[in-house]
């Protein structure tokens, strides 16, 4: 057996057999995040966004509706992909003031799009509804890959700092020192120990809600696969970089919730980051839980193939790279 | 024999503390080496460095002839911490398998387990050992490599005398096989029992080395006679004596004489115990009695 391999299993025996851990993981974090999914997925968004066709500002002066408070307008230059933004409720309707009478489009599973339905028809009474053509998301759907998401984040950022931290704070880390085992080879071992473990519990998660909730999946079972893993690698390899020079639990927690917690308001877990501030689309892209959202839902709701979220996929394995080797270079078995 | 571990003038100074200032110190093939020391005194730093896990700040540990940084040093060399932690959950056997794996070369792992008595435990969770079975076991981690050298720190504190006595047993054995042995303890007996040479460390500096009865025969020409404090209370002895709670040891280089002196005195020999320097007034002699932290 190789170190690699050894240490890979020797870290999945402690998970396996630590029975506690394991229930609470296998049973009650699937139990929430299902729990929190059924709750939501019949509860309105508190954040209305219209896309309008057409130049906004040019419109907003001979259309009151556009002066509507706690309705955001944006532009949307195209209608095929306005339409899709409307299925996938990244948009809670869809607009075109050119047209005489008002044409708008919405998904009828939107809570949201009703509401902003009836503010428009207060406006222009004579206005048309337009088929949205395919199948509609619901907001199940597009919620439960977030959440699921979050489970994966919180998981990986977690239990690999955590582990690393304990393994350093009980000298077992000077103990490995000891041994001709490289600090890759360990730092891949818990790695991939974890994945196995967090991948496990998504798909439990996820078989769940596809049966539960009749989650939408229209892609390859194994390309979400692909996605989910990759995902949790990439999001350990964060984690990783944070523990690796670290004694401290407490300081490690205040790490990973100052990582967390941006990561998961910003990655469009609970809303589309459509309209948000470009500046904050810039860096989430810098947060691995926003590529990995982006490929699952191009994967369950669109049907997408691999070579259609090339770039998310890209962007994760990049930083796995990244994380990985800047992890390796930082590692210090012990802090003397 | 061969110098198998050497270092030459080794430093480890942390910004407030110098914690080794200027050790050296030879180690011949298969023989076994015991670093003695108060708390505080540098030896565990010392073999830290040693074993290659503390950088030195300055100076240079050769193995074989080369430095340690040149040479498969990790492969070759293994370790026993007073309290090694290992992953939770883990049977001995698991953890036997685990290290066997790290090395290229090992040992069969079926004679460790007889040679360290581990068969009645191999299949329990480590941390349901007892002292005695938990040191074994790390013995046995620390022997999974075949290595040519094996660094042993404070292994039986916290034992029982029997599960020291065992102890011990393991290691003369391990010693007559012909690994080389480095040592530290607390315990004189076991370091008289066990080292070929010690090396008494104090404020970061070897104070004195060399084989145990040399060392005691180059600080002590005198024998100890000892009696109980209660005996000798209230009277006036003209020899060189030094009170200790409940005796009085009488520091002696005739003992007929001495003893001939205390009859004289009128004092009942009854409990009268003559004994040779050990290496515990050793010790106490060039470390001083001063609590350490």
């Amino acid at each position: 057996m190789t170190p690699l391999f050894a240490m890979i299993r020797a870290r999945m025996l402690e998970i396996l057999r630590d029975r506690a851990a394991l229930t609470w993981n296998l049973v009650f974090a699937p139990m929430l995040v299902i729990g929190v999914a059924m709750f939501v997925s019949n509860e309105p968004q508190k954040v209305l966004k219209v896309g309008v066709l057409g130049d906004v500002p040019a419109l907003t002066a001979s259309n009151p509706f556009l002066k509507t408070d706690a309705v955001d307008f944006l532009p949307q230059p195209d209608l095929d992909k306005a339409i899709d933004k409307v299925k996938r409720h990244s948009l809670d309707l869809l607009v075109d003031l050119n047209t005489q009478p008002v044409h708008y489009w919405m998904n009828d599973d939107s809570a949201k799009g009703r509401l902003v339905q009836s503010l428009l028809k207060a406006q222009a009474p004579d206005a048309e509804l337009q088929t949205v053509t395919g199948s509609q998301i619901r907001y199940a759907d597009w919620l439960v890959p977030g959440l699921l998401g979050v489970n994966i984040m919180f998981s990986c950022l977690f239990s690999m700092c955590h582990v690393i931290i304990k393994y350093r704070m009980s000298g077992y880390l000077k103990r490995l020192k000891g041994t001709p085992l490289r600090a890759i080879e360990f730092l891949a071992a818990q790695l991939v120990a974890c994945t196995v473990l967090i991948v496990l519990v998504a798909a439990i998660i996820f078989t769940a809600c596809r049966i539960l909730l009749h989650l939408r999946m229209e892609g390859s079972y194994l390309d979400l696969l692909a996605v989910v893993t990759l995902g949790a690698m990439s999001i350990m390899s964060m984690s990783l970089v944070l523990s690796v020079r670290s004694a401290s639990q407490e300081l490690a927690n205040g790490m990973l919730n100052l990582i967390s917690w941006p990561m998961m308001i910003m990655s469009g877990v609970f809303f589309s980051l459509d309209g948000a501030p470009a500046f904050i689309q810039k860096l989430a892209a810098f947060f691995p839980l926003t590529h990995m959202l982006t490929a699952a839902r191009a994967v369950m709701l669109d049907g997408a193939g691999l070579h259609d979220i090339a770039y998310p996929v890209t962007a994760m394995v990049g930083m796995i790279c990244v994380y990985l080797a800047v992890g390796a270079g930082l590692f210090r078995w012990t802090l003397d | 024999m061969s110098v198998i571990l050497s270092a030459r003038a080794l430093r480890k100074h942390y910004p407030k503390v110098k914690a080794v200032d200027g050790v050296s110190v030879d180690v011949e093939e298969g023989t076994c080496l015991g670093l003695l020391g108060p708390n505080g005194a540098g030896k565990s730093t010392t073999v830290e460095m040693l074993e290659g896990l503390v950088t030195p700040t300055s100076g240079e540990i050769q193995f074989r002839g080369k430095p340690i940084a040149e040479t498969n040093y990790r492969d070759r060399v293994g370790i026993q911490f007073q309290n090694t932690a290992l992953q939770d959950f883990l049977t001995v056997r698991d953890n036997l398998k685990l290290f066997a794996a790290l090395y290229r070369r090992t040992s069969s792992i079926d004679s460790l387990i007889e040679a360290c008595r581990l068969e009645e435990f191999l299949d329990r969770d480590h941390r349901k050992l007892s002292g005695g079975q938990r040191q074994r076991m790390l013995l046995a981690i620390a022997l999974i490599n075949d290595p040519d050298l094996v660094f042993l720190d404070e292994p039986t504190t916290g034992l029982d005398p029997q599960a020291r006595r065992n102890f011990w047993e393991l290691v003369l054995e391990i010693k007559r096989r012909g690994t080389t042995i480095v040592l530290t303890t607390h315990y004189m007996e076991e370091a008289y029992l066990l080292c070929d040479e010690i090396g008494i460390m104090d404020h970061g500096r070897m104070i004195a080395s060399g084989a145990p009865a040399q060392l005691l025969a180059d600080h002590f020409n005198d024998t100890v006679l000892e009696l109980p404090a209660i005996e000798v209370d209230g009277r006036e002895l003209e020899m060189p004596l030094v009170r200790k709670t409940d005796r009085v040891e009488i520091l002696s280089v005739d003992v007929n004489r001495s003893v001939q002196q205390l009859i004289a005195a009128g004092l009942s020999l009854t409990h009268l115990k003559i004994r040779p320097r050990t290496l515990e007034d050793l010790y106490l002699h060039l470390t001083g009695t001063e609590l350490r932290s």
